[in-house]
């Protein structure tokens, strides 16, 4: 076929069983790309099991540094026969299907507007090894092999990719590399390469890493000193814990005593699990959790008495396709709502945002300080696509001349020169945020009894509606301060002027960008709006209101973040118009471009 | 509405080996029903914390909801307490725990708030071994609703309204041995020789020591044909031992008849000393204990005392290998790994 090379610019899918071991032989071939100085970015879409389903792992390779999933497959690598004939349909014309055909393919499943490329993976790996589990393991290097040589990439960077990876067991690494020949010489010997798609080196990637968000945020944790996690097992959010407790094995254990700096604790449900951070919290350590939306159904009760009887909690949501046990593995923005007002009553909570994983690192970072500041429950709001997949981001970085912010609390040293009663819930310093104590700080000054049930200024129950309705202002005036603690939206205006808007917020950011970029070749300008955390910082506001209308992208069916935008702002409706994306897959430029540049208000708004 | 009592310590009045009043120990006045169980109680967790000179500012109270829940506002004003959310104060005890390993930790419960909607965080703090105090007030019903039956309601026992309870009740105590609780007591609100001891040696023991306590609801459980009532209650009482407490330092003055008595040494160096009714009482024999209890459980008995100690159970800080000093105490220095580390860290995925 006559081609013109389209240089590091695809998307390439792996078609897998699951628990089959393609999990990290895809990584590695991630891993090479971004070794190369290449932008990349990797999503994992794996079934809710354990063994045997299909899942693909889908590799997105931009020059310009587009991260965000994109809409047109260009490569699928088709390992597993049972989605085989999805696998087929799901190439974009014009591009490649690369399979085992060890097996002969069905007639029916033939397309003529795509390139079929055949590689006995799994006869070759039959032929040079011996176990079953080799033969499966080594299948999976044989195609990263073969598909290497197809697109070009550079060898060596793979080989230094392999012996890293098998640093600790070096017998694994020849095994390896010979079945990374194996691919390679197959397509050496039997066939045209490089293919249209292909790569070359580039330098896209100093002062990048490649990680994962929920990994970024346990090490993030660590870093803020927290010292207890209490936890229960849930997708997507376990690999924070894993990650918080994988660092805290290497960085807080005391040398001299062998002691762990930390604790740990997998409770018995998310109740057990908040209910620990809160008794913790009020004892004066830093202590968090880890859930995703069922769990914070769980945690409500106990997101209420944090927020009332103000005790500090962070609290990591990595969301997933809900309702109900919903889409568990599968990418959703749709606890916004669920979250900014858990719990009965009258609630708020703050909740801050990142969109890459360099911002979970920083912003969980963030989070202690402004729990503990403010005194109050905090979530740290991100998804599965943010929280599990690798994505290509900013190397992480800590202030070491920065000092934790603990906030309030009264040392024994203040207690002792304190003449005045102490008065827990006493609005001191008119930011609405009160004094607090830690239990066993002195012997006679500061104690005092925390509920749930309503209480004076100096912690005493009473029913008095006027006490209680004091104490709820007080509580709205100290939701003003946290919105001058929180990140500020992100206002990026376009360069021409415009009376058209975009808002977004979390893993929409990388799509965003890409679309905003679409639109700009399309002579489309916005102004950008980059929520990062609720309540929204003034600038929100501010921008919108020069606007005629903004696109507010939500991952959710409902536009969460549209109705949260409207009654906290009270914006007119009419102005805010949803771009949404709700069947657990990450939204894509292709998309958003599509529902803006063909909105009828974009007449409506150019008019002025 | 609760108010504070007036400090007024008599010149008669004796201070503690830590200098406190009993008074000190108190806290504000009761807004339960007069003659409710649970006030009795309260009052001889003032008597045991004043009688082993505990620092108040040294311990941490934690309750549910409940009008057990409530007490811990009606003692030790001078330490902190926590009224949390119903049937979760285990896990905020928990929390407060390995925050803090130096200071004592007394839960206040109720048995609608243990043995119904508290029952799995239960079940898992004593399987932790949380070393905290807990106790249970058990008046058989719901007292702050307005008494509906508990799940440790016996089978038969007669509610206010006059109906027969058709299920069988929670044993907190059986439960409690069989999940391996180190210490493992029942007492009656009405019996304070037997309770202020029991709570004493609870307080110094190591790990999870359990205390049901039954204490009649006057207002909606003490009816005729109600097995928590304090007439039912005191036809049926029967202890396995008398339990005297010998704080470290004093000396053993207790005189048990030769033959009767067990003497019990804790971690820190304390005693409790036994004097056996049942005359082949072990309160180290787990077997035995969860034998007798069944016994009388047949005989339609309310067995009391201590049935079961172990003074050598591992501590949940010692199972998580945690640091000696409390972690609210670590400090950045302590904690923060820091940028040159973050280097290496960020070379990992690169
Ligand atoms: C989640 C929740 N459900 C129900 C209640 C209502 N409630 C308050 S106390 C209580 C029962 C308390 O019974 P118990 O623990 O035996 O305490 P007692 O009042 O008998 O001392 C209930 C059901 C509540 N506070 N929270
Ligand atoms: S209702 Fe019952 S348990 Fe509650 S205070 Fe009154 S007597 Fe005590
Ligand atoms: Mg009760």
């Amino acid at each position: 076929m006559e081609q013109e090379s389209l240089f590091n610019d695809m998307v390439i899918r792996f078609a897998n069983v699951n628990g089959t071991g393609s999990a990290s032989a895809n990584e590695m071939f991630a891993k090479s790309l971004f070794k190369m100085g290449l932008p990349v970015t990797a999503k994992n879409i794996f079934p809710s099991n354990i063994q045997g389903l299909p899942t693909w792992y889908e590799v997105r390779i931009s020059e310009k540094g587009y991260l965000g999933r994109r809409e047109g497959i260009d490569i699928i690598v088709a390992v597993n026969p049972q989605s085989l004939e999805q696998d087929i349909k799901d190439v974009k014309s014009g591009g490649y299907l690369i399979y085992d055909n060890s097996k002969l393919l069905y007639d029916n499943y033939k397309r003529e507007d795509i390139n079929f490329i055949g590689i006995p993976m799994i006869e070759m790996s039959a032929q040079n090894y011996n176990s079953a589990r080799h033969q499966q393991l080594f299948k999976n290097i044989i195609y990263v092999g073969a598909v290497a040589c197809l697109i070009n990439m550079d060898i060596d960077t793979i080989k230094e990719v392999i012996t890293e990876q098998f640093k600790s067991k070096e017998k694994l690494i020849p095994p390896n590399f010979k079945a990374l020949d194996l691919g390679i010489n197959y397509v050496r010997e039997n066939l045209n390469y490089p293919i249209k798609y292909c790569v070359k080196k580039s330098n896209k990637t100093d002062g990048k890493i490649i990680i994962d968000g929920n990994t970024a945020t346990g090490l993030g944790a660590v870093y803020a000193g927290a010292t207890m996690m209490a936890w229960y097992p849930i997708t997507p959010s376990t690999s924070v814990a894993s990650a918080f407790e994988k660092y805290c094995k290497k960085l807080r254990v005391d040398p001299e005593t062998g002691k762990n700096k930390y604790a740990f604790i997998q409770a018995e449900d998310e109740l057990a699990a908040i209910g620990m951070v809160i008794g913790a919290n009020w004892n004066g350590a830093r202590a968090f959790t880890a859930t995703s939306g069922p769990g914070v159904s769980l945690m409500n009760e106990f997101i209420g008495l944090s927020y009332f009887a103000e005790i500090p909690v962070v609290l990591i949501n990595v969301q997933r396709g809900g309702p109900s046990t919903g889409m568990p593995t599968r990418s959703q923005q749709a606890d916004v709502i669920s979250c900014a007002y858990a719990s009965h009553g009258d609630t708020k909570h703050p909740m801050l945002i990142p969109s890459t994983p360099t911002e979970c690192f920083e912003y969980t970072a963030k989070a202690f300080d402004l729990a503990e500041r403010s005194q109050t429950l905090v979530f740290l709001l991100t998804d599965l696509d943010l929280g599990m997949n690798n994505h290509l981001t900013d190397e992480l970085s800590w202030d070491d001349t920065q000092e934790y912010d603990r906030g309030k609390v009264l040392d024994e040293e203040m207690l002792e020169r304190m003449t005045e009663k102490f008065g827990r819930y006493l609005d001191v310093d008119d930011d609405g945020i009160p004094y607090r104590t830690i239990p066993g700080t002195h012997p006679t000054k500061g104690a005092y009894f925390t509920r749930g049930t309503s209480r004076d200024e100096y912690a005493k129950y009473t029913e008095d509606g006027k006490v209680y309705a004091k104490n709820m202002d007080r509580l709205s005036k100290k939701w003003d301060t946290i919105k001058a603690l929180v990140p500020s939206a992100r206002i990026h205006s376009s360069d021409q002027s415009t009376k058209i808007g975009m808002l977004y917020y979390g893993t929409s950011f990388y799509p965003s960008t890409e679309a905003t970029d679409m639109l700009t070749d399309h002579g489309i300008h916005i102004t950008k709006i980059e929520i990062k955390a609720f309540p929204f910082s003034d600038n929100v506001k501010e921008t919108i209101d020069k606007l005629d209308f903004v696109f507010v992208v939500d991952q959710n069916r409902d536009g969460q973040m549209r109705t949260l935008l409207i009654n906290e702002l009270n914006i007119d409706p009419h102005k805010l118009i949803s771009v949404l994306n709700y069947d657990g897959t990450p939204i894509t430029a292709d998309k958003i471009f599509k529902e803006i540049s063909s909105h009828k208000v974009l007449d409506l708004a150019t008019q002025n | 509405m609760s108010y504070i009592k007036p400090q007024f310590h008599h010149p008669e009045l004796k201070k503690n080996k830590v200098g406190y009043y009993k008074t000190d120990y108190e806290g504000v006045i009761s807004t339960l029903c007069a003659g409710c169980g649970h006030d009795s109680i309260s009052s001889a967790i003032v008597h045991a914390c004043y009688e082993i000179s505990l620092e108040p500012h040294r311990l941490a109270k934690l309750s549910g909801i409940g009008c057990s829940s409530k007490t811990p506002a009606y003692f030790l004003s001078n330490s902190h307490g926590f009224n949390s959310v119903h049937g979760r104060m285990p896990s905020v005890a928990t929390g407060a725990g390995l925050a803090n390993r130096d200071l004592i930790y007394m839960g206040i419960s109720g048995d609608g708030d243990t043995a119904s909607i508290g029952m799995g965080q239960f079940v898992h703090a004593v399987r932790r071994n949380i070393n905290m105090v807990y106790i249970v007030m058990n008046n058989g019903c719901y007292g702050l609703t307005k008494g509906q039956d508990s799940a440790t309601a016996d089978f038969g026992s007669i509610s206010k309204s006059g109906s027969e309870n058709p299920y069988t009740a929670i044993d907190l105590v059986g439960l409690a041995l069989e999940l391996n609780a180190g210490f493992v007591g029942r007492s009656f609100s009405g019996d304070k020789s037997q309770l202020v001891p029991m709570i004493k040696a609870a307080l110094s023991h190591p790990g999870f020591a359990f205390i049901d306590v039954i204490s009649p609801c006057v207002t909606f459980n003490n009816n005729q044909g109600s097995t928590k009532s304090y007439s039912y209650v005191r036809d049926h009482i029967e202890a396995t031992s008398v339990l005297d407490f010998v704080p470290f330092e004093e000396e053993i003055k207790v005189d048990y008849e030769d033959g009767t008595s067990a003497e019990l040494e804790l971690f820190n160096g304390s005693k409790i000393v036994l004097s056996k009714i049942s005359s082949h009482w072990d309160p180290r024999n787990k077997i035995l204990a969860k034998k007798y209890l069944n016994e009388s459980k047949e005989n339609g008995q309310i067995l009391t005392g201590l049935f079961y100690i172990d003074t050598e159970t591992e501590s949940f800080h010692k199972k998580l290998n945690t640091v000696t000093t409390p972690l609210n105490k670590l400090s950045k220095n302590d904690l923060c790994p820091g940028s040159s580390k973050l280097t290496d860290i960020n070379k990992t995925f690169m």
